[in-house]
């Protein structure tokens, strides 16, 4: 090999190895910094082929409508808990702070928190989609049980299509 | 009427983007010129077509046709006619047509504003823009066609605008984000035409920097005016989410800001010719993805569009076409170009470079946090989200360098800088920014090794260094007024940019570390203390807009006993839409903002209430507007005009 093409050889190597290390760190830091998503059905049974369930203490997101009449509050604080439900089971959610403007019972929500048992959540963060029909994708498809739902067929009859 | 007319104009207006792509490459084949001159005027014709059809669906929401099916639902008779107007991109097919208008707009403003190029060059260009103009254009007709119509059971009223949407923020932040996307097309067009010819020249570089700048200019402005409109409208008090959709933005940014950097160097110096080009398929390739991210429903967003699985995956097609077939002409002809200056390891073409790589890491960090969760989901391991630490940890540890190298930049020549004549003056620029940093964090706050701290120290380093850097060059051309004249218009918009980012940073840093955040429960009455801060809930009543109910809340706040401002926080409730909004009261100043968001009624009768403390927030939009305003001023400077003017007197 002539030293010219050593050189080239040389610093298209380092090139790799640094853009290798550097998705390398980010891949790891991604995984450091995953939080799975679960229905409430999941989070009871477990998810996927080998029915893992996830352990109190992770921090994980939770998506499913709200269980009419399940919203309580505490009477001096900002403390709230709420049902989830998806196709059954039933999960609760508690919360202190200001939930979103498009949080109403009957209707999908995600909450991002920590697990503290079985089935209680203790959320840092609870997302409502601005669209009052929205539900995550997640639960439409447990709900619906196909993959696509229209978005236009879940829209209730006030609308005009 | 009007509607089917807007329609007809829009099959046209597809019809004139296929001649646009066959005829100048039949002249370039043939080597006529006369097809390629025909492309002029085909593109003019193609903008008036599209601004006319745009017009036909503007007209539908401005007369409340509702028997269009877009208009019934995206508008309502009550709305106010600013916001019928303004309806028309509020939603997807809307949105896809005010895109194809603005595309059409930037292919006229090609057709007549470059026509100082050579024309077998300027035929290319036009006919690869016609090619992206046939994809968008058969898009929005054949997958999203805003002209649909409800009849013959049309309602009576529409299901109104989504409230969100109806605001000040929401009125020009597409406009200038959609301008600066499409805008990339342009750098697109011009490398795609460059790689045909097979010509790079320092000439092309000076062509296609005024059109980049141009874009990076609006998609600059379009992402401070969504941050802001989100700080304001969504009532989280949060100015970035790290978003997918807000990602999506923000990786064009990242590689157009590299591509102006490294467009720099092709100009200048003549080399980086094929980094340059990759840069600029990169660009586009990456406003395609946000445009495929946003509108396929893929990703979960607090603010996407309704999904719709076979628009995604007709824009999937698109970007792979668009990627696959560039990538792919690029091998073809990229190794005949060889860049032939050399410089040394110490000189501002490396540190450039050095630029690029941050940029380029930092786009890569936000492709991965933003793709992954897709493809976790497509191997059916299961909805995932990343946190935001994954996002502000690699920020962090790539801000660093990078200020620090850019407060070094400016001060590096070509081709070869000694280190010693550089010493004494980035010394003493170090030494005031320390200064500055240190005073200002002692005399505002207890002095703390934090975050604050850092960004303090980084943007004084790089708004110090700017600045005496700007100064040297005015006094070497003769100082004084004399000076100052003679400095180029380019140079100026360098030292904003620059300016900019140091502000940027100093408000990112400053507002992440000092900002006091609480949800609190008031009753009437009564006060809640923060910091030297003290918020009196004084009156909540009923609100009546024209389209919309709800609370309002009036607050008072005093600053350490004494009376600073008064704020007007409302919660409005949309009845159309049956949807509830947030309008937080800010009382802004320069070093900080007074955010209240009224919440929700409880029992007691009492609120809840988001009061937050935000320092420097301010900063981060300002470094934003600092920035646009150095791409202007750059855009402005004489050597972009100079040859058009003096080859073609008419077109002054």
């Amino acid at each position: 090999m002539n030293p010219r093409r050593r050189q080239r050889l040389l610093a298209v190597s380092a090139v790799l190895l640094l853009i290798g290390g550097g998705v390398g760190s980010m891949l790891y830091a991604l995984n450091e910094n995953v939080d799975l998503f679960y229905t409430p059905s999941q989070l009871l049974e477990g998810l996927g082929k080998d029915k893992v369930k996830p352990v109190p203490g992770q921090r994980l997101r939770i998506g499913g409508m709200v269980v009419k009449g399940s919203v309580r509050r505490d009477p001096t604080s900002l403390k709230v808990s709420f049902d989830l439900v998806d196709t059954g089971p039933i999960v609760t959610v508690h919360y202190e702070g200001i939930l979103p403007d498009l949080f109403r019972e009957g209707q999908g929500i995600v909450a991002q928190g920590t697990l503290r048992d079985a089935t209680n959540i203790d959320a840092t963060e609870v997302l409502a989609k601005h669209d009052e029909n929205y539900m995550p994708p997640e639960v439409a498809e447990a709900v619906k049980g196909i993959k696509h739902v229209d978005p236009n067929a879940a829209k209730p009859a006030g609308t005009y299509r | 009427m009007m509607v089917e007319a807007g329609h007809l104009a829009l099959c046209l207006a597809l019809a004139l983007s296929v001649l646009l792509t066959v005829f100048p490459f039949v002249g370039a084949v043939r080597a006529q010129q006369q097809p390629i001159l025909l492309a002029r005027p085909i593109a003019l014709l193609m903008f008036i077509a599209t601004a006319f059809s745009f017009y036909a669906l503007s007209y539908a929401f401005w007369v409340n046709d509702f028997s269009v099916y877009y208009v019934a639902n995206n508008s309502n008779s009550m709305l106010p006619w600013y916001y019928r107007l303004t309806a028309v991109w509020g939603s997807h097919e809307g949105s896809m047509l005010f895109w194809v208008l603005i595309l059409a707009g930037w292919i006229a403003a090609v057709a007549v504003g470059a026509r100082q190029l050579p024309l077998l060059l300027h035929g290319r260009i036009l006919g690869v823009l016609g090619l992206v103009a046939v994809g968008f254009n058969a898009f929005v007709l054949f997958m999203s066609n805003p002209f649909e119509r409800t009849l013959p059971f049309y309602p009576v009223d529409g299901r109104d605008l989504n409230p969100l949407l109806q605001d000040f923020g929401m009125i020009i932040h597409p406009p200038m984000l959609y301008m600066g996307y499409v805008g990339f097309s342009i750098c697109f067009a011009f490398a795609i035409a460059a790689l045909l010819g097979g010509r790079f020249d320092s000439n092309w570089a000076r062509w296609a920097r005024p059109w980049t700048l141009a874009a990076w200019l609006f998609l600059t402005l379009g992402i401070m005016l969504g941050s802001w409109w989100a700080y304001n409208e969504l009532g989280w008090g949060g100015w970035w989410f790290w978003d997918p959709v807000e990602n999506a933005s923000f990786m064009p940014w990242l590689v157009g800001t590299a591509l102006l950097h490294s467009l720099a160097v092709t100009e200048k110096r003549g080399t980086f010719k094929s980094w340059t080009v990759l840069l600029a398929i990169a660009a586009f390739s990456l406003s395609l993805l946000g445009a495929f991210l946003v509108r396929s429903g893929v990703l979960v967003s607090v603010h996407s569009f309704a999904a719709d699985p076979d628009r995604g995956l007709y824009l999937l097609a698109f970007l792979l076409v668009v990627v696959g077939g560039s990538l792919l002409l690029y091998a073809l002809r990229m190794n005949a170009v060889r860049s032939q200056a050399r410089y040394q390891l110490f000189s501002r073409e490396v540190l450039l470079w050095s630029n690029n790589i941050f940029l380029l890491t930092a786009t890569l960090v936000v492709f991965l946090g933003t793709l992954y969760p897709l493809v976790h989901k497509e191997l059916g391991l299961g909805s995932i989200s990343i946190g935001e630490p994954f996002f502000n940890q690699f920020f962090y540890y790539l801000t660093i360098p990078f200020a620090l190298l850019l407060g070094v930049g400016p001060w590096v020549r070509w081709k070869q800088q000694q280190l010693h004549p550089l010493l004494a003056p980035l010394s003493y620029i170090a030494m005031i920014a320390v200064v500055i940093a240190l005073g200002y964090q002692a005399l505002a706050h207890d002095f703390a090794a934090n975050l604050g701290l850092l960004g303090l120290l980084l943007g004084a380093w790089v708004a110090v260094s700017a600045v005496a850097e700007t100064l040297l060059r005015i006094r070497q051309l003769g100082g004084g007024a004399a000076g100052l004249w003679k400095l180029p218009a380019s140079h100026w918009g360098m030292t904003l940019g620059h300016l900019g980012f140091a502000v940027l940073v100093i408000g990112v840093a400053m507002t992440k570390t000092y900002s006091v955040e609480k949800d609190v429960r008031m009753k009437i009455g009564e006060t809640v203390q923060f910091n030297q801060y003290s918020f009196t809930l004084s009156e909540v009543y009923p609100l009546k807009g024209p389209n919309y109910g709800g609370q309002a809340a009036e607050l008072e706040v005093y600053e350490n006993g004494e009376k600073v401002t008064h704020l007007h926080a409302e919660k409005r409730f949309y009845p159309v839409q049956q949807t509830v909004m947030t309008e937080a009261a800010v009382d802004a100043k320069l070093s900080r903002d007074l955010y209240v968001a009224l919440g929700e009624e409880l029992d007691g009768p009492s609120w809840a209430l988001r009061i937050y403390v935000k320092p420097f927030v301010r900063w981060v939009w300002l470094g934003g507007i600092l920035m646009a305003l150095g791409a202007l001023m750059a855009l402005l400077d004489k050597r972009y005009r100079r040859k058009s003017v003096s080859e073609d007197p008419a077109h002054a």
